[in-house]
């Protein structure tokens, strides 16, 4: 369909102008007006609503009184003296940085690894988006038996291996349970990345490359000097998305690790969530998810920025 | 790289792999299975041991010699009601997405409207809102609206996964339409709403089905608003089961990953009988 169409796309598009006026422009807004109020009430509201609370007093208390003081800054003062928290905020820089940094190079060796021509590549590819299509939670329960300490398989292969008792606490040690959310997380987001860069791959035009090739541009060189140049606004949009989702990743964090031992795991996502629905202080949860909200909107500029390039390209 | 609603069989056509005719690549296809038995291990192990005789036995064997179907048994009979709310949910929320996503596609297509590029600017921002954030402001809605432990409060709230992901892709296929065609509808007199139901639709059907589809597989996964928005376990969707297991101190892993099996279901399933829509939908939603 898309090589029959895009010839008569040029023609203007819609119809507002043609007939009717008013009534015209007013049944045109009604396809919107359900979509806008959506989005208005589950992600303005929501949005408004945190900020308020971030100011208040908001506690078990309030479902009965009604009643939310208004604190100034105290929420955030406790927040942010806290020790969790501290710990919180650098967990969530280097869970997100070591998981997208994995995920993006073993992502993109797939992607280039892809391209070739083999038999049954399609299917295997397609087999490949199973993790990011089961259940999140599904997944951390998978890996939580997997990485069991007594009797998880991940173990019993280092023992086979090194033909010794292997025990290690996976997820139960303090300084080794990061390391294993993140690899979890990464094989979670291979698909993603994977996906992404391949059909950024094979929108290259081949033609390129045989022109390279005539220049001495083979291999390293090809990749170096054609490949990475045009497949930069796609290496944006998975990194600055990556980035987006790995910040706000909840499920699989409560499902392995539950943010611990002993905070280990606790990012900021899993501290609101903490402070809103363990502690009940819906205000302190408000003060940490507005501050996720900051740092999400930061990449998120960079992401509107780099796709509205994308988009003019 | 905008359109990636076609069928993935018109790209593999179209010159868009490599035409270089040396070696075969029988090694690169072993190399590839080689990555994906690596890769999906993990689910391989779920089958496995949902298949082994429950219990924590120290070793579990590489492969269910003798299988035991305990842990289905055990699984059906602590979650069917859980089975059934998440496919009561799910379905609930691809109708209401799809109802509420279609006309905002259609419109963001083409439509020329002022406060169209403010819709489409505040979906791409909704994307970056964490998940907590709304479940934090929406406990206390509906604490207030009675809508905590019900149906549709969890059909309404997670349908905030499929709205803007149905929105972003069907506006995609919805902009390669032929404008002719819609205009020839409406000469002959059909009405906006008409050409919309009768022509937009129908010629949009793999769009939707492909929003559809994932809509249903978002509900289907979503544990953060079952886990906030439900107080007791009387509306209690099956990741929430499956959660509820992870609580305590396992005893039956056979019995916990034969649960996680059945959550796998409809993913399975989908890939394997619709995998054109779920190709295009992988790509289509994120590259906007």
């Amino acid at each position: 369909m898309s090589t029959t169409t895009t010839a008569v796309t040029p023609a203007p598009r819609g119809v507002s102008r043609s007939t009717g006026g008013r009534r015209q422009r007013a049944l045109q807004l009604a396809f919107i007006v359900p979509a806008g109020t959506y989005l208005a009430l589950f992600f303005g509201y929501p949005v408004i609503q945190n900020l308020l609370m971030g100011f208040q007093e908001y506690t078990t208390a309030t479902f009965f009184t009604g009643e939310a003081p208004w604190v100034g800054l105290d929420n955030y003062r406790a927040v942010l003296t806290s020790e969790i928290f501290r710990r919180a905020a650098v967990n969530t820089v280097v869970f997100t940085f070591l998981s997208i940094a994995g995920q993006f190079v073993l992502g993109m060796a797939l992607a280039v690894f892809f391209r070739r021509r083999f038999p049954l590549n399609n299917v295997l590819r397609s087999l490949l988006l199973l993790p990011w299509l089961i259940p999140l939670i599904v997944s951390s329960a998978i890996w939580r038996w997997m990485l069991d300490k007594d009797s998880g398989v991940v173990n019993q292969m280092i023992g086979a291996i090194s033909a010794s008792n292997a025990d290690v606490g996976w997820l139960t040690d303090t300084s080794i349970a990061m390391a294993a959310l993140v690899g979890v997380n990464i094989w979670l987001g291979i698909p993603f990345a994977l996906t992404i860069l391949y059909s950024g791959l094979q929108d290259i035009p081949q033609e390129l490359y045989e022109a390279g090739a005539l220049d001495g541009a083979t291999g390293r060189r090809a990749f170096r000097h054609i490949t990475w140049p045009l497949l930069r606004p796609v290496v944006t949009v998975v990194l600055v998305l990556g980035v987006v989702y790995t910040l706000k990743a909840l499920d699989i964090i409560l499902g392995l690790t539950g943010g611990g031992p002993a905070n280990a795991t606790q990012t900021l996502a899993t501290e609101a969530y903490r402070l809103s629905f363990v502690q009940f202080d819906f205000g302190q949860g408000a003060a940490v998810g507005n501050l996720l909200i900051v740092v999400s909107l930061l990449f998120a500029v960079i992401y509107l920025r780099a796709n509205r390039r994308a988009i003019d390209e | 790289m905008l359109l990636e609603t076609a069928p993935p069989t018109t790209r593999a056509t179209t010159g868009a792999v490599p035409k270089r005719p040396r070696r075969t690549g029988t090694l690169d296809t072993v190399m590839g299975i080689g990555v994906v038995a690596i890769l999906l291990f993990p689910i391989y192990w779920m089958v496995n041991v949902s298949l082994q005789p429950g219990g924590r036995a120290v070793g579990t064997s590489w492969f269910p010699f003798s299988p035991d179907l305990a842990g289905y048994a055990t699984a059906f009979a602590d979650q069917s009601t859980n089975l059934v709310t998440s496919l009561l949910v799910a379905s609930g929320s691809v109708v209401f997405s799809l109802l509420i996503a279609a006309p905002a596609a259609y419109a963001l297509a083409q439509f020329r409207l002022r406060g169209l590029n403010v819709l489409l600017f505040a979906i791409l921002i909704s994307q970056m809102i964490p998940g907590i954030v709304v479940a934090n402001a929406l406990y206390s809605v509906y604490s207030d609206l009675g809508l905590l432990n019900s149906l549709l409060g969890l059909i309404v709230a997670d349908s905030s996964a499929g709205i803007p992901f149905g929105i972003l892709i069907m506006r995609a296929f919805m902009t390669q339409l032929p404008v002719s065609v819609i205009e020839a509808a409406r000469v002959d007199g059909a009405g906006q709403i008409r050409a919309f139901v009768s022509i937009v639709l129908p010629m949009s059907r793999n769009a939707l089905i492909t929003a559809a589809l994932f809509t249903f597989l978002f509900t289907w996964g979503d544990f953060l608003f079952a886990l906030t928005l439900t107080t007791t376990n009387t509306v209690q969707p099956i990741t929430l089961g499956l959660y509820s297991y992870l609580g305590t101190y396992v005893s039956d892993w056979s019995a916990v990953m034969a649960t996680a099996v059945i959550a796998s279901i409809p993913a399975i399933v989908l890939l394997g009988i619709a995998q054109r829509y779920i190709a295009a939908g992988t790509t289509g939603g994120a590259v906007k």
